[in-house]
């Protein structure tokens, strides 16, 4: 009996039916996917190695890098743009990470008043619209109607006040703390899951050892959420890369004063999309849309071969 | 309940174009779309001018779709590539109507009824460079100039300047009595640091037309004493602009000006109709200041607007209708006084009803007229001649960049790609 059912099973091995339910399940978000981000995505790394020749579209190559890189002017820009860029990202990385992580440190202390309140209330910006945030930070800052310069006056600080959206030196630095405080939430609400995961145990054990307070957040905690920073820079920094709505919405497209808040995405839309009396150019968009792929795409391999791996892991 | 469900999905995925497109070809009327850039002409269009149109043409249905001015011509170009543009669109002069046509996506007007209504100056912006074949209507130019507060100089107690010294001086007094902002002009929207700054003065220092030809035939570079100076005058007007001027955005200044919070406002004359329906005092006009009295005044006059048909249009016949009839005498006063500040192109002389409308356009008589330097065959290569005057011109009354610097970065520019016709 036994014997021919070790039989059975050896010789006709087990027939299971087709799975047809995660080709089906899986079909909608991959057509969606595929069709409005993987095919353009694809097509404009095509374009990049297009231009018009004599009226047609026609292969050149890698030209139109040669240009990007070679071209006095549009190499300015670019360079220009990758710089601020990278001030945008330091920013973010030097502020609005470290101030989110703090926040998450703080909710998460035990006997908090109000929490779950100061929790929504430094969420709230995120789920704003850029266009929103955009225009009311413009007007807080505006030195004939804003806010900002009256209640700077009220507590004495008047001649520290500076039209900072106006001026090359500040422009920047502005434009990147109103997206500061837009996006604070995030490291925030992922820091604070992640402080909330560490087990009881662990930390009743550091205070048995004497470890409290601020060492405990050093020496137990800030290990423990390690990942979750790096994940959250990984997220900072393709943000950054791909930004282009806040300054658009605050600096126009021209992202002046003299092209200071101009990063990526916004020379990449003139670029394409041209800009009053300049035409817009695809296939040099494109070529600029390829190499911000590729720096982005660089940065996020930089994270998960080089320091992903060699971050620890602890399992309780 | 799934059959209910799927004759629903099949009702509105499949019958419903269906449908459309079968109430789409019974209508008997041609549905005519104007691409335009003039957001703040919507009212007028709706209420004066289609009306007045549809009225002799029964039949025909105009629709005006305005968007944003400086998103215009990329958006405007993506649709006629795309096929989707409307059927008449508004010419933007020279050069960057002049590539549509090149491209085939305007279509030549040159035997439309009533093209013949405007003289080779008037059609000059929407003509090729050997003037044979036109291919928009010319339908307006507009004024550059200085609106002033006229109950603020009486307050103050100060006359029209006619020379540059004059014109600093009254600057000057209202910054000393401080009640008012001599200047109402930001540079956070660049645009304005030229248009009304350096378009506006230029034509003075560069003798207008002479200064412009010369330096299309390549006789003289924008780092000529001529065409620094207007930035030198820029560079002045940077203390009478109000607290925070790098940040004061377009709206901002017109703003300051109609709460009659500022006394000056370097104008084109379009802002004539908004400023009539949002100030309450009194205004007027003055041209730019010349150098020393009894100079030559020039001004610019800038033909800005013109109406084209989509060469790959719907509605060629309905929309040729149009286009004559924009032509017409009657347009050209239904326009002119509707839109005071656009002023005709048309032969026929209009009769305006706006008093700071005439007050611009009387300037024509003593003083000479030009268009702006960067809008005709400099404006055509990359960088953009415009935006880079634009950029520099801000740079100048913000102090982070000296005149001559910023004329030669424009020179630069203009000789990276444009080599003057021996």
């Amino acid at each position: 009996m036994s014997d021919t059912e070790i039989a059975d099973i050896e010789t006709v091995p087990v027939k299971r039916p087709t799975r047809w339910h995660i080709a089906v399940f899986l079909a909608p978000a991959f057509l969606v996917y595929t069709a409005v981000m993987i095919l353009p995505l694809i097509e404009t790394l095509r374009l990049s190695l297009f231009n018009i020749v004599e009226g047609q579209l026609a292969f050149v190559g890698l030209s139109n890098f040669k240009v990007l890189f070679g071209d006095p002017r549009l190499s300015a820009d670019f360079w220009n743009a990758l710089r601020n860029n990278v001030i945008f990202f330091i920013i973010h990385m030097l502020v609005q990470n470290p101030v989110g992580i703090a926040i998450a440190a703080m909710l998460s202390l035990p006997g908090l008043r109000f929490a779950a309140f100061y929790r929504s209330a430094i969420f709230v910006p995120t789920l704003l619209s850029f266009v929103i945030v955009g225009f009311i930070w413009k007007l807080i800052l505006s030195p004939i109607w804003g806010i900002a310069p009256s209640l700077m006056d009220l507590v004495g600080l008047k001649w520290a006040f500076a039209p900072w959206l106006g001026k090359a030196e500040t422009a920047l630095i502005a434009v990147s703390l109103i997206s500061v405080w837009q996006y604070v939430g995030i490291p925030m609400m992922l820091i604070y899951a992640a402080l909330l995961n560490i087990p009881d145990e662990v930390l009743e054990a550091a205070e048995c050892d004497g470890i409290t307070g601020w060492s405990q957040f050093w020496k137990i905690k800030l290990p423990l959420i390690l990942p979750s920073i790096g994940i959250v820079s990984v997220l900072t920094f393709v943000g950054n890369f791909n930004a282009f709505d806040l300054v658009y919405t605050v600096q126009g497209a021209l992202a002046g004063p003299n092209g200071s808040t101009d990063i990526l995405g916004t020379l990449l839309y003139r670029t394409f999309f041209g800009f009053q009396n300049q035409m817009g150019d695809r296939s040099m968009g494109a070529t600029i849309a390829a190499v911000m792929f590729l720096i982005i795409l660089a940065g996020v391999a930089l994270y998960l071969f080089v320091i992903q791996r060699r971050m620890r892991r602890y399992q309780f | 309940m799934t059959r209910i469900l799927k004759s629903i999905l099949f009702a509105t995925t499949v019958l419903a174009p269906a449908g459309l497109a079968a109430t789409g070809a019974s209508a008997q009327t041609a549905n005519l779309t104007i691409e335009s850039w003039r957001n703040d002409d919507l009212p007028i269009w709706q209420k004066k001018i289609i009306p007045a149109f549809e009225a002799k043409n029964p039949g025909i249905k105009v629709t005006f779709a305005p968007m944003a001015p400086t998103e215009y011509n990329s958006a405007v170009n993506a649709k006629l590539d795309a096929g989707t543009a409307g059927d008449l669109i508004t010419c933007r002069p020279f050069d960057l109507s002049l590539a549509m046509f090149q491209k085939g996506q305007l279509a030549s007007l040159n035997d439309l009824p009533g093209i013949s209504n405007f003289s080779d100056v008037g059609k000059s912006a929407w003509s090729t460079d050997d003037g044979k074949t036109t291919f928009c209507v010319p339908m307006a130019s507009v004024i550059h100039g200085f609106i002033y507060n006229k109950k603020a100089f009486a307050d103050v107690g100060v006359q029209i300047p006619k020379t540059e010294d004059e014109f600093f001086a009254v600057l000057e007094k209202f910054k000393k009595d401080g009640k008012y902002i001599p200047l109402a002009m930001g540079t956070k929207d660049q645009w304005e640091a030229a248009t009304m700054g350096y378009y506006n003065i230029g034509p003075n220092y560069w003798k207008g037309e002479d200064g412009r030809k010369a330096l299309i035939a390549g006789k003289e570079k924008l780092t000529d004493a001529d065409w620094v100076e207007p930035y030198k005058a820029l560079a002045k007007w940077k203390p009478y602009l109000g607290d925070g001027f790098e940040a004061q955005t377009y709206p901002d200044s017109q703003n300051l000006f109609t709460l009659g919070r500022a006394a000056i406002y370097p104008a084109g004359s379009w802002e004539i109709a908004p400023f009539k329906a949002q100030a309450d005092f009194e205004m007027g006009a003055f041209p730019p200041p010349v150098k020393k009295a009894g100079d030559t005044c020039y001004i610019s006059d800038h033909n800005d607007i013109g109406i084209g048909l989509n060469a790959k249009g719907k509605n060629l016949e309905a929309a040729k209708k149009f286009l004559s009839w924009v032509a017409s005498p009657e347009f050209a006063d239904l326009y002119a006084n509707a839109a005071p500040g656009f002023f005709s192109l048309n032969s026929t002389p209009v009769k305006m009803q706006d008093a700071l409308a005439q007050e611009f356009v009387s300037w024509r008589q003593n003083c000479k007229q030009t268009i702006r330097p960067s809008a005709a065959v400099v404006g055509r290569g990359q960088p953009n001649l415009d935006l880079e005057m634009w950029r520099v011109s801000a740079n100048v009354i913000n102090g982070t960049q000296t005149p001559e610097q910023a004329a030669a970065e424009t020179q630069k520019g203009l000789d990276s790609w444009y080599k003057p016709a021996k």
